[in-house]
């Protein structure tokens, strides 16, 4: 039985902004279907894994966040033109696109 | 003198820098020359940089000056996905064909301030996603041991340069065993440092939780050189961690072996082999060998995979024809984004983003994503265990030697299962190394196979200790 159906991987497509051929359509909802089916197997671990000392906090405590202060700002528009000479479309100092609205 | 590219090391190219046996530039051009003579062929470099002579000269006024370090002069080639200023950094995608980075990424400003000389940018799966160099934009590298197997990947172009003496040493990132893989193919040393030990500052993020800058390199030493030139604190990424972050581990000169690794489904009897073999001889070595509990390697590679598609389609939104990189015009806004992101990202990447929105949408988040991150905690929780009683643990790097180019690009999960025994290091974070170790004789080429040693989260010492006696160095 499938997992995923073709009219999924169209809607996933349109979320994620990309088009697909036709082609591609039919080879990605087979490629797509045996990834999940092989993956899937992260389903199986229940008691062992999600056992009191795996909870996020057993991890967490690992980790620790790293943070800094906001301060010495660089110069305004120093990095301006360099950045915006990758642009595809620009006007001043702007990015370009079409209407949104 | 005549330069013998083929034994060569950092340490002796230094040495006979600075007593002026040849000069940065006739370093440079001996592997200019091999680079004319062999990338035709071997289709490592996407680009070879037009002032290489100009840096080489440069790297010489520090030696003039008393200034030189290690470093000074040695011929590097960069992954295309770190970014060096002025210089297109495509991650091998036609998204960033033409894309100029517009800074320097924290690894290269610091090999620039020792005056490394960069030779170019070498080939890549398309934004690190893949396993053999086979998914760049830009067509396949070849392996220089046998020209018509794959050099392993994503960092393929970069350990193919070192092999084929196109370039001293190598930069390539790896995460899920990118740098590793490659090396075991092409019969290189690779490191992957501990989870932020190199800063990622400037590395085209793929998957943010996995990516570490690794050296590839024909010795430990050499690798251990450059990790100590590129690693540490740095405030352009909140993930670096200092030395003292994790603290040292206590010596016991034993040695992990998973159990039951040698029934690994897919396991190629070279690699077996060469996998006893290396048991052996670190036992002669004089360390001792103990059995341990890896946890179930197919469940970690699932939750890797997850982790993988998840984050990568978010890194790869970023490319909207807007900002920069490539631009397709469409009819309107939405159309410009479906065209902009079909033409310029490949197969694999796409396939890898509507697979990353998928586990991350409702009603599927719960049964993949937090079940693939519940996984990550808790075999880094056993695994950290795990390394407490050994100095470090053995597994092959990859299942097989090098395989034939187009031998496995038509099965998804066949390509996925040559990360088994690579991707533990980068769910864990700890630091993995893989050496040269053996060969497998195949249709009268001798192809290289390569061991993989995991350590204690920053203990890459042990690795560098453990494998220059396992090479012989020094």
């Amino acid at each position: 039985m499938e997992i995923i159906k073709k009219e999924e991987i169209e809607k996933l497509a349109g979320l994620a902004r990309v088009s697909l051929s036709k082609e591609e359509l039919e080879s990605f909802q087979e490629e797509i279907d045996s990834i999940l089916a092989y993956v899937k197997q992260v389903q199986e671990v229940t008691s062992d894994s999600e056992s009191e000392s795996d909870k996020p906090k057993g991890v967490f405590s690992l980790l620790k966040n790293n943070m800094r202060e906001d301060e010495e700002p660089h110069e305004g528009g120093q990095f301006s033109e360099d950045i915006l000479n990758e642009a595809p479309k620009k006007e001043g100092n702007y990015f370009k696109v079409k209407k949104i609205l | 003198m005549k330069i013998d590219l083929k034994d060569l090391t950092i340490k002796k190219a230094h040495y006979h820098l600075s007593s002026g046996d040849f000069s940065v530039l006739e370093l440079t051009e001996s592997y200019l020359k091999n680079i004319e003579e062999k990338n035709s062929e071997i289709n490592a470099f996407l680009e070879v940089f037009d002032d290489c002579k100009k840096q080489a000269q440069d790297a010489q006024k520090l030696f003039s000056e008393k200034k030189a370090t290690l470093l000074t002069g040695i011929p590097f080639s960069v992954k295309d996905n770190i970014l060096i200023k002025g210089r297109i950094a495509s991650a091998a995608s036609k998204m960033l064909e033409n894309y100029k980075a517009t800074y320097d990424a924290t690894v290269i400003s610091k090999l620039k301030k020792q005056g490394v000389v960069f030779l170019g940018r070498t080939n890549m799966d398309e934004f690190a996603l893949g396993g053999s160099t086979e998914k760049s934009a830009f067509g396949v590298t070849r392996n220089p041991h046998d020209i018509s197997r794959v050099p392993g990947g994503t960092s393929g172009g970069s350990a193919a340069t070192v092999a084929s003496n196109m370039a001293l040493v190598a930069l390539g990132s790896d995460t899920g065993g990118s740098v590793r893989q490659p090396s075991s193919f092409c019969g290189c040393v690779g490191l992957k440092p501990t989870y932020g030990a190199v800063s990622r500052y400037g590395l085209i993020a793929a998957v943010s939780s996995f990516d570490q800058i690794g050296p590839i390199s024909k010795s430990v030493g050499d690798a251990e050189i450059i990790f100590e030139s590129v690693s540490g604190r740095d405030p352009m990424d909140s993930t670096t961690i200092s030395q003292d972050t994790h603290g040292q581990h206590k010596n016991t000169n034993v040695i992990g072996i998973p159990k039951r690794l040698v029934e690994q489904k897919g396991l190629n009897e070279n690699v077996v082999s060469c996998f006893k073999a290396t048991i052996e001889k670190i036992n002669k070595m004089g360390f001792s060998i103990k059995e341990i509990d890896l946890p179930n390697m197919s469940q970690s590679l699932a939750a890797y995979y997850i982790l993988n598609f998840a984050e990568v389609s978010s890194n790869l939104a970023r490319y909207d024809g807007v900002k920069f990189g490539f631009h397709k015009d469409g009819k309107d806004l939405f159309e410009d984004y479906l065209l902009t992101r079909r033409e310029g990202l490949g197969k694999e990447v796409r396939k890898r983003i509507l697979l990353g929105t998928h586990v991350l949408s409702t009603g599927y988040y719960d049964a993949y994503y937090n079940k693939a991150v519940a996984l990550k905690n808790s075999l880094t929780i056993k695994f950290k265990e795990a390394l407490k009683d050994v100095d470090a643990v053995l597994t092959p790097t990859a299942p097989t030697p090098p395989y034939k180019i187009g031998g496995k690009s038509n099965d998804p999960i066949e390509m996925y299962l040559a990360d088994i025994f690579t991707v533990t290091a980068n769910i864990t974070g700890v630091p993995a190394i893989s050496i040269p170790a053996g060969t497998a004789h195949v249709e009268g080429k001798d192809l290289p196979i390569g061991m993989q040693f995991m350590s204690a989260h920053g203990n890459e010492n042990l690795l560098f200790k453990l494998g220059k006696k396992f090479l012989g160095e020094e």
